[in-house]
Parts: C-alpha cells; sequence; structure tokens
C-alpha cells in the first residue's frame, strides 16, 4: 500500500536489530530534551543504550544487575521531572521486577520507558532463561503502561521518540537479531495506531513486533494459493486499535494473529479477548503455545516453534478451512 | 519559621497518637503498633525538621519525604492533618470507598504524599532516583527523608538501593530506619535476623546514627547531624517502641497489623490523655 511508504519486498532489504532503532532514538530523544535520562542494569552495549551514555555520560546512571532498582529508580527521577528510559534485557525487566513497575510507576502514575531487549526466541543458544516471551502478557495487565513492539529498528526509532513525550508509562519491547527493514522514514507511526500495510478481504492478519515481517511474507504466498490477505501491523499492543482491527474483520471474517511470544495473554489473547466481545470471529494465534524456548540458532528456533511465514500461511488456511 | 518547644512538640505528638487510635478505630482494620512507634519521628519532621509549605504542597524547594513503610501512613495522615494539609475531619475516612486516605498511601490521591507504598523495599530505590535527578539539576540542597521499617529490610531491594547510594555518594538522602524490631510474624531477630544492623548499613558505605526513636529531641539532633555528612547517605537507626504511648500495645507484635475494638481504643485514648495516668483526663 503506498500510503504506508514501505520498503520495496521485492527487493533486498536492509537488516538491523531492533534495538539499534532505540539506541538511535534514545540519543535523539537525548538531544531534544534535556530531562531525557537512561539508567541500564549492565547491559548498556547490548540494550543499545552506549549511544546515549557517550554523548551525554552525566544523564546515564549505571545500576548494575539490580532489576528492582532499575525501575524503581525510573519511578523516583521521573517524579522530579526527568524522562527515564530504564533498560534491560526483557526476561530480568519486566521479567523480574513487575511489582515495582505495577506500584511505583503504574499506581504511582510516573511515566517511565521501560525498555526490555532480547525479547523472544530469536535471542537463540542464551536458551529459555533468556527468551522472554511473557512480557507482552505481564505489562499488558497494568493499568496505565503503553505496550509498544516495533517491527523493526526504523520504527523502532520513531517509537522511542513518540515514548519519550508521552505522558504514561511505556513498555518498548525490543529484540536482538538483526531484522529486515520494512518501513522507511516516511512509513507513518503513531502511538495507539495500527497499521494495514496490505490490503485484502478474505483473511487478516494481525501481527506484531517481528513477525509483522513474516505476515508480509505470508501474504505474499497466500496470494499465489488464491487468498487475499489483509495485513495489519499492531505495533501498539496496549492501547489497542479496535477501530483499524474491528474494520479489517468485519471486512474478512477470518483472522490470523502472529507475534513473537506467548499467545495466552499476548497479542493473541488481546486480539481473541477484541472479537469475543465485539464481533466474534474464527481465529488462530499464531506464537508460542504455552511453553518455553530452548537453545539454538534463531531460524532454527523460529521455524522450530512455528513462528514465521510458513505457519502463518498454514493458519491462515486452518481459518479458512470452515470444515 | 519560629520553632517549637519541645514541650510543645510533645503535645502534637500525643496528639497525633490519639488520632491514630481514633483512625484505626474507625476504620475498623490497619496497622497500630508501627504508626504509634513513628509518631516522634513525624512530629521531629513535619514541626521542626522538614522544608515544607502544606498550602503549595508542589513547591520545588521542599524537602521530601517518602514513606517506605506505607502500612504506617496512619501516622503521616495525622501529621499531614496537623500541619495543615487537609483538615482533621478527614481523617476518619481512613480506608473508607472514595477516601483520598487509601489504606496505603497513594500519591495520586492526596496532595502531599511524594511517592505510592506498601509493597516493601521500594521508598530507598525511589530516592536514590530523586537524588540522582536532583543532582543532575544542582538541586542537591533539598534533602530527601526516608523513612523505613525493620521488618521490610528482609527485601533485597533495599540493599540494591544503599550500594547505588554509596555509589554515586547520595549525601542529601537521610533515611530513618523504625527499630521496633517486630514485623508480622514475630520478633525480627526470630523471623529474619537483622542484627548486626548498625554494622550492615556501614558496610554498605553508609554513615550510620543511633538514636532513641522516641524522644523528639534526639531525632531532630540526629537529623542536624546527619545534613552535616557530606560524603556519604545517612541512615538514623531509630530504636522505637512499637505501640509506643498505649502500655497493651507496646512491645507487643501481634498488635502490628490490627486495629484496637472499640473498648480497646477507649482504654488507650485515656491512657494518652491522661498522659499513662500522670494527669486527669479531660473528660473526666
Amino acid at each position: 500500500m503506498s500510503d504506508m511508504h514501505l520498503a520495496d519486498l521485492d527487493s533486498e532489504l536492509a537488516n538491523e536489530p531492533i534495538r539499534k532503532g532505540f539506541g538511535k532514538g534514545l540519543l535523539e530523544a537525548g538531544k531534544r530534551d534535556v530531562n531525557v535520562v537512561a539508567a541500564c542494569a549492565d547491559l548498556t552495549d547490548s540494550t543499545q543504550m552506549s549511544l546515549f551514555k557517550a554523548e551525554f555520560p552525566d544523564r546515564f546512571i549505571e545500576i548494575g544487575v539490580a532489576e528492582q532498582n532499575l525501575v524503581t529508580v525510573g519511578s523516583g527521577m521521573s517524579a522530579m521531572g526527568k524522562i527515564p528510559f530504564v533498560s534491560s534485557y526483557a526476561a530480568f525487566s519486566p521479567g523480574r521486577n513487575w511489582e515495582q513497575i505495577r506500584t511505583t510507576i503504574c499506581l504511582n502514575d510516573r511515566p517511565v520507558k521501560v525498555v526490555g531487549s532480547h525479547a523472544g526466541v530469536s535471542v537463540g543458544p542464551d536458551g529459555a532463561t533468556h527468551q522472554m516471551l511473557e512480557d507482552i502478557a505481564l505489562m499488558r495487565g497494568l493499568p496505565n503502561m503503553v505496550v509498544i513492539a516495533p517491527c523493526d529498528s526504523v520504527e523502532a526509532e520513531k517509537a522511542t521518540l513518540a515514548t519519550a513525550t508521552d505522558k504514561r508509562p511505556c513498555y518498548l519491547r525490543l529484540a536482538r537479531e538483526a531484522t529486515p527493514i520494512i518501513t522507511t522514514d516516511k512509513t507513518p507511526f503513531e502511538i495507539g495506531k495500527a497499521y494495514v500495510l496490505a490490503k485484502g478481504a478474505d483473511v487478516t492478519l494481525i501481527a506484531t513486533g517481528t513477525m509483522t515481517y513474516q505476515a508480509l511474507l505470508a501474504a505474499e504466498k497466500l496470494f499465489k494459493d488464491g487468498i487475499e490477505a489483509e495485513v495489519v501491523h499492531v505495533p501498539t499492543i496496549k492501547p489497542l486499535d479496535q477501530e483499524t482491527i474491528l474494520k479489517s474483520v468485519r471486512k474478512t471474517g477470518a483472522v490470523v494473529t502472529a507475534e513473537e511470544g506467548q499467545i495466552n495473554g499476548g497479542l493473541g489473547g488481546a486480539i481473541a479477548e477484541l472479537l469475543a466481545e465485539n464481533h466474534p470471529t474464527r481465529l488462530k494465534r499464531v506464537g508460542m503455545q504455552d511453553r518455553f524456548g530452548e537453545s539454538g540458532s534463531p531460524d532454527q528456533l523460529l521455524e522450530h516453534f512455528g513462528l514465521d511465514a510458513k505457519h502463518i500461511r498454514l493458519a491462515a488456511h486452518a481459518v479458512l478451512d470452515k470444515n | 519559621m519560629q520553632k517549637l518547644s519541645l514541650e510543645r512538640l510533645e503535645t502534637i505528638a500525643n496528639d497525633i497518637r490519639e488520632d491514630i487510635i481514633k483512625m484505626l478505630e474507625h476504620a475498623g482494620s490497619g496497622h497500630s503498633a508501627g504508626p504509634l512507634g513513628l509518631a516522634d519521628i513525624f512530629t521531629a519532621l513535619y514541626f521542626d525538621v522538614m522544608k515544607y509549605d502544606p498550602k503549595q504542597p508542589d513547591w520545588d524547594e521542599r524537602d521530601i519525604l517518602l514513606l517506605s513503610n506505607g502500612h504506617c501512613v496512619p501516622v503521616q495522615y495525622a501529621s499531614m492533618a496537623h500541619a495543615g494539609f487537609f483538615d482533621k475531619k478527614e481523617l476518619m475516612t481512613l480506608r473508607q470507598l472514595g477516601t483520598r486516605l487509601q489504606g496505603h498511601p497513594e500519591r495520586t490521591k492526596l496532595p502531599g504524599l511524594e511517592n505510592t507504598s506498601g509493597p516493601l523495599g521500594c521508598g530507598l530505590s525511589q530516592a536514590c532516583g530523586m537524588a540522582l535527578a536532583m543532582r543532575m539539576d544542582k538541586q542537591s540542597h533539598r534533602w530527601i527523608y526516608v523513612v523505613m521499617g525493620d521488618g521490610e529490610q528482609d527485601e533485597g531491594n533495599v540493599w540494591e538501593a544503599a550500594m547505588l547510594a554509596n555509589k554515586y555518594k547520595l549525601s542529601n538522602i537521610i533515611a530513618i530506619t523504625d527499630r521496633n524490631n517486630i514485623q508480622i510474624d514475630g520478633p525480627t531477630e526470630s523471623v529474619m535476623p537483622l542484627e548486626d544492623f548498625k554494622a550492615k548499613w556501614e558496610a554498605f558505605g553508609w554513615h550510620t546514627i543511633e538514636v532513641n526513636g522516641n524522644d523528639i529531641e534526639a531525632v531532630i539532633d540526629a537529623c542536624a547531624m546527619a545534613k552535616a555528612i557530606v560524603e556519604k547517605p545517612i541512615m538514623i537507626v531509630a530504636h522505637t517502641i512499637p505501640g509506643k504511648g498505649v502500655d497493651f500495645m507496646e512491645y507487643d507484635f501481634t498488635w502490628h497489623g490490627k486495629p484496637p475494638d472499640h473498648e480497646q481504643a477507649k482504654k488507650a485514648l485515656h491512657e494518652l490523655r491522661t498522659l499513662g495516668g500522670k494527669i486527669k483526663g479531660e473528660h473526666e
């Protein structure tokens, strides 16, 4: 769709980790507003906060391996008018410090930006302990919290800048591995908006994060199967853009969700809730099926756990098979 | 602001204790021992030590008070009412539907509260964040007081913050531990030993001051001494008597988490009004 200004998907796409876009966005946010500050739990390079730290050493706090302290210090800095970005691996933050996020950030209404890097099984060989899959569910359940999973590094940069000026607590979900850049500087991004990246009338593919690219690939394959799939990219999982999603679903009457995380409580859960209440629709959810990951290469794991275009395509066929 | 006499401060502390008893009896739930034990520390903070303006709770030159052990908030509500943040009548709404005086403090509900707490072990971390932000803004002349329970220091989060405050030498943090030796399941030393408590904080790089936390003058002096320490964060270990001022509650850990019933409240109020039988009660 031309108004989305996507990269040419038929050409060779550039690859970059989503977290790189966050690093660039944070640096830019720091340049735009002196109150933007950053804190990290001993993973400054990995989470790409190092760019900000190099430019603004006096506005960067090294917390050490202490994720409970990380977010609670963020709450305190926010109380003094700062805009704190606090980062670690998603497995540890929000994995370990959920209650501190709940009490000192969400209930306390302090707009801290919690940044969880290395989410999903594509972390790879580090194994299940480090492959955060439950973070969307954890953060989505919190009142006041905004939950964003950008699809590529370009969108991550925009999302980072958007959260810096948003007055609410935000969770930003990032991935480790280099993935194709499918959006461009001109592709729209606004917190709370979902975007129709490809139009179709037969089935709606609703995807977030790294799985949006896979949904686009699946749509191309489905087209060859004679099925016109509409791809709705949902970078903001909360608040959910109900209008855009329901509009597509009312047209197609069949839905597949796709995410690199647990379907229970994740995007799949959110869509199931929305549809059950507003427009009951046939639904298949691609994502982690209530199990943990394991060691392996990212590509092996994505295939092993069914987190790719092939499985989205199969799910679309299954949801359209009325028998 | 003119300093209040010690006699006047002691009267205020006694009034705060009476209000705590009335609030808790009326609410029918809540914590008795901690708030009563903390009344002298809160009197010292709100009526001598801290800089603030109850008519401008957001004044940007104010000192900050973080109550880390949120269950003791009745003593803060009573102190705030006496200090003029809101009308004393509102104290009787504690824990009721629609109240600004939540069972555990919620910052967004009541102007003058600096944090939301209840889940333990977070106050010191928030103080660290505030102190770091103040340093960036060249505001380190403002003091941050953190009132903490002793039992809450079972929480690992406390020690994460202790290390950070030492790393960045956050010397405008003055933490005060209510060392009353009790927690819900019993004496702190049998639930989870904290001793050598003072040595622990010193090992973490803090300057410590030990004080009788039920001696208002001693608490004021300790805070003054704390302000003279510029190279380290400060932990005032304030030894208090849980349930202080009400004979049948003192030292008894079973009063940690329950309110007095009507008869108990009557007895407690009589004791407070007569200063333990030393003077004749006003209602007799």
